[in-house]
């Protein structure tokens, strides 16, 4: 891999060298649409970038210039990235259900003069606050569908832009070329907004040898092959989604798939069967979830068949984590279970031919990993943040402990401050914040990456992430806990969607919980229990019964001084639209523990009950107010 | 020349009159709505369109040929399709099929032709199966494409209604109570569609709809139906302030007037 960035050592070069090494041969990309999966090859993937990228330059964009990018996932996102950064420009990208805040913070933050949206959708985000971004020039949109009415001049066609490239090309047939020619190493590739659970996003800038070393050191130990198969379903202005879709693709050459829709994810996996899958805790909790609840309405042979085989698999799991010699009985037993069950889960969920699985973006529940191995897909842990270009430590193959995140990658030293924080040190650290230097300095003092993350090596070497460090709390009698520790494990049960643990200078531990609508509906249903919205459902008593139930399973497998000693269901989901959840789903703490402060305060002044009176906006502005009464249970 | 004109068309039955001489004028390219108390006569005049009533009196005349007296499935051959206010699906066939089945006129090859699936009948297929996945995005029911239709939540079935009935390739699309009983934000993604439908595909369509805000907002023509009569037709804030239709709605429905001085 080394070898090859030596020669081309940008996303256009290596474009370029796929399209020459693999021409029509190979298929670069696939988008389902009308049912049926369109395919890209690397000539054609080449070709539409080569357009779109001259069609810009025609319309005026110049080297340093900024790109915004915000839609679903699909191939024209992946060819306006790599397009604008053939002609020297920035790309940067947004994430697609963002608020219209948030859009035009970042764009105008980042100072992007063309945005490449999706969609109308997407586009009238834009032209909403049109006025407020007097930086933009152009809005491009992919999707003609509904556009008809707009008729402003500073909107057009993706197919039109790449019209004017085709007029560029033809009037001037080396200038492609010569502008791939001219992209350098050291460029900046890409700025990367992060969401940040306090404060502003702050954009990330990273290079062209940041993405490529961090892509390169992580395949030295998690191998990636050209014909690879990989579903890109999660943001593509996550920096997981661009280490495997552009670095890792081209470098290797593996194809991306492009579902046909949000919705269809799932089936769509399945059609493909991905041999590698990178994704967030959310995605295997969902998993573990939809199997566990499918399983509930199984026939009582395959009930009983599951919960015979799901102890063999986690006793397997178990023997292979402590790499002791596997019993014949045991390897007889797990053979059957996986013939009876396990292969057919796999199928079910498409992970029948993975060979690399790996989680990251925040802590996933030990449970849910112990799952995945059981199952026989060798689910690794990833960490890492955007500055370090995604990814510092992972699992190998073999040496897996479903508490840690594994050892650093090839050129990438972590180390641990006198406070016990996580700093590391690579050729994958980032240029700096855009615009934003006092962050810079803060985040790169002494030439290291704080990462702001708690935690230690154990005797093997491994690292293990306790968890932010300003979130590690202290109760009142010195008892230091992580409450994400917690928050994962309760978050295993399939009816608890989220979930927020207090506890930091009081004497003991609460928590808000949010039911799993979907899941504890169907709960709810089978015991006829009649219920009218999220509200209703969350404060029925039966529900605090299920829910009791479930926290003291958790607490059992607790220290007995960090149990939780109360808690109550939210009247409604934790919500990134309203500030509660970042876009990647991490709980903003402060925010949450402002908003639900006299929920908070009701708990630790020990009363039974406590009113609501609350306003909810729903996504379309439309608002409307709750009343009700949340239950304090204790345990 | 109106693209749909029905002319002074008179249905009885027994001694019920449920139309008394209504005439209409459907503009080509227009979104026109029938609005009207319970039992004003609207389901008839669609009933009477599509020719599966015929008028003891009057005619319909579609593109100035009377439809009046074909079969009904002669209307549909013309370019006439309609929606059902009790949705009118096969419930335990795919979504996939039931759109399918909306093309059954653009079919051409026989049983055994379609059996061997080979040549003509094999093209006739796939071009069919295209027509229908451009429904299928335009109404974005990807992910349902293959699940029963009864399996489906209400709102859902009655986008796939309309899919089926755009399937037709209709020049006419007659659509009765598209929203009823839809949540806010399905009544949104419908009248989303209906504006496409009529803008994108340049498909004219004449629609019944108990929920006023949206005929009000969506439709360029409004005709007021009242015991088989018509009261008045304008343009929608012309008919709101019509005092026949404010009449004809009070005590009856008094939100109606509310509704309509809050426009």
């Amino acid at each position: 891999m080394k070898e090859i960035v030596k020669n081309h050592d940008t996303f256009p070069k290596l474009l370029a060298r796929n399209a020459e090494v693999f021409g029509d041969r190979k298929v670069a990309m696939r988008e389902k649409e009308f049912g049926i999966w369109q395919e890209f090859t690397w000539r054609e993937y080449h070709d539409h970038v080569m357009y779109f990228s001259l069609g810009m330059v025609s319309l005026g964009l110049l080297p340093g210039d900024k790109v915004a990018i915000i839609g679903d996932n699909r191939p024209e996102w992946v060819w306006a990235e790599v397009a604008a950064q053939a002609a020297k420009a920035v790309p940067l990208g947004l994430y697609q259900d963002s608020t219209l805040k948030e859009v035009s913070y970042i764009i105008d933050h980042s100072d992007a003069s063309f945005v490449v949206a999706e969609d109308q959708e997407q586009v009238d985000k834009i032209l909403d606050m049109k006025e407020q971004l007097p930086k933009v020039r152009y809005i491009i949109y992919s999707d003609p569908r509904g556009m008809r009415g707009y008729k402003q001049p500073f909107l057009l066609d993706f197919k039109e832009v790449e019209n004017f490239g085709r007029e560029l090309e033809q009037r001037d047939p080396g200038l492609f070329g010569k502008n791939v020619g001219a992209t350098k190493y050291e460029d900046m590739a890409l700025i990367c907004y992060t969401s940040g659970t306090t404060g502003f996003p702050k954009g990330a800038m990273l290079s062209f040898r940041n993405l490529l070393s961090m892509a390169a050191n992580l395949m030295e130990v998690d191998g990636k092959f050209e014909n690879d198969e990989f579903v890109s379903f999660l943001p593509l202005a996550w920096i997981g989604e661009q280490m495997m879709c552009l670095s890792s693709a081209l470098l290797t050459g593996f194809t991306v798939n492009f579902p046909e829709k949000p919705e269809t994810v799932q089936e769509n996996i399945r059609e493909v069967g991905p041999t590698i899958m990178f994704s967030p805790p959310r995605i295997w909790e969902n998993m573990t979830s939809t199997v566990q609840v499918k399983v509930m309405d199984a026939s009582r042979l395959k009930r009983w068949m599951y919960h015979w085989a799901l102890p063999v698999g986690y006793e397997y799991a178990d023997t292979v984590f402590r790499k002791k010699a596997i019993p014949a009985s045991l390897k007889l037993r797990h053979k059957l279970a996986y013939a009876l069950v396990f292969r057919a889960l796999k199928d079910r969920l498409g992970l029948l031919r993975i060979r690399s699985a790996s989680t990251g973006g925040a802590a996933l529940g030990p449970d849910v990993f112990k799952f995945f191995n059981a199952m026989g897909v060798n689910l690794k842990q990833i960490y890492g943040q955007t500055e370090i270009s995604g990814i510092s430590c992972i699992h190998r193959e073999g040496d897996i402990n479903f508490d840690s995140v594994g050892k650093p990658i090839p050129e990438t030293e972590v180390t641990l401050s006198g406070s016990g924080e996580i700093l590391s040190r690579s050729p994958s650290v980032f240029l700096g914040y855009y615009k934003n230097p006092e962050e810079t300095d803060k985040t790169l003092a002494d030439g290291w990456l704080h990462s702001g993350d708690a935690g230690y090596f154990n005797e093997d070497g491994h690292l293990i992430v306790i968890d932010r460090v300003k979130d590690v709390m202290h109760l009142n009698d010195g008892t230091r806990f992580s409450p994400q520790f917690i928050e994962n494990k309760l978050k295993f049960s399939p009816y608890i969607k989220e979930c927020v643990c207090m506890g930091n200078q009081r004497d003991f531990i609460a928590g808000m919980l949010c039911i799993d609508y979907a899941n504890v509906g169907k709960w709810a249903e089978g015991r006829r229990i009649s219920y009218t919205t999220f509200t209703d459902l969350a404060a029925k008593p039966e529900v605090l019964e299920l829910l009791a139930k479930e926290v003291e399973k958790v607490n059992e497998t607790l220290p007995a001084t960090t149990r939780i000693s109360k808690f109550v269901p939210l009247y409604k989901e934790l919500d990134a639209d309203d500030d509660e959840l970042t876009r990647t789903r991490k709980v903003r703490r402060a925010f949450v523990g402002e908003r639900y402060k006299h929920v908070v305060e009701g708990m630790y002044a020990g009363e039974a009950a406590i009113p609501i009176d609350a306003t909810i906006k729903y996504q379309d502005g439309k608002t409307s107010r709750i009343r009700t009464t949340l239950t304090v249970r204790n345990l | 020349m109106p693209l749909l004109r029905i002319d002074d068309i008179h249905l009885s039955f027994g001694g019920v009159k449920a139309i008394n001489g209504v005439s209409i004028d459907v503009e080509k390219g227009r979104i026109h709505a029938i609005i009207g108390p319970n039992g004003a006569g609207k389901t008839s005049i669609f009933n009477c369109i599509s020719s599966v009533y015929k008028p003891q009196r009057g005619g319909v005349y579609f593109e100035d040929r009377k439809v009046t007296g074909m079969k009904p499935d002669r209307v549909t051959h013309l370019g006439i399709a309609r929606t059902f206010q009790n949705i009118a699906l096969f419930h335990h066939m795919t979504v996939l099929d039931n759109l399918m089945l909306g093309r059954h006129q653009f079919m051409k090859r026989g049983i055994l032709a379609g059996g061997i699936f080979l040549g003509p009948a094999r093209t006739e297929e796939i071009e069919n199966r295209k027509a229908v996945e451009d429904i299928i995005d335009f109404l974005e029911i990807e992910n349902i494409r293959k699940k029963p239709v009864g399996t489906l939540a209400y709102g859902l079935r009655k986008r796939v209604e309309l899919g089926r009935a755009l399937a037709l390739k209709p020049k006419l699309l007659l659509l009765d109570e598209p929203m009823a009983g839809m949540n806010l934000e399905e009544k949104e993604d419908m009248a989303r569609f209906i504006l496409d439908i009529n803008e994108e595909w340049g498909v004219t369509i004449l629609l019944i709809e108990h929920d006023l805000g949206v005929v009000m907002d969506i439709s360029r023509r409004v005709s007021v139906l009242d015991f088989g009569v018509k009261i008045s037709e304008g343009e929608p804030a012309e008919v709101a302030n019509d005092p026949r239709v404010i009449k004809a709605y009070i005590g009856e429905d008094d939100s109606f007037l509310g509704e309509m001085e809050a426009r």
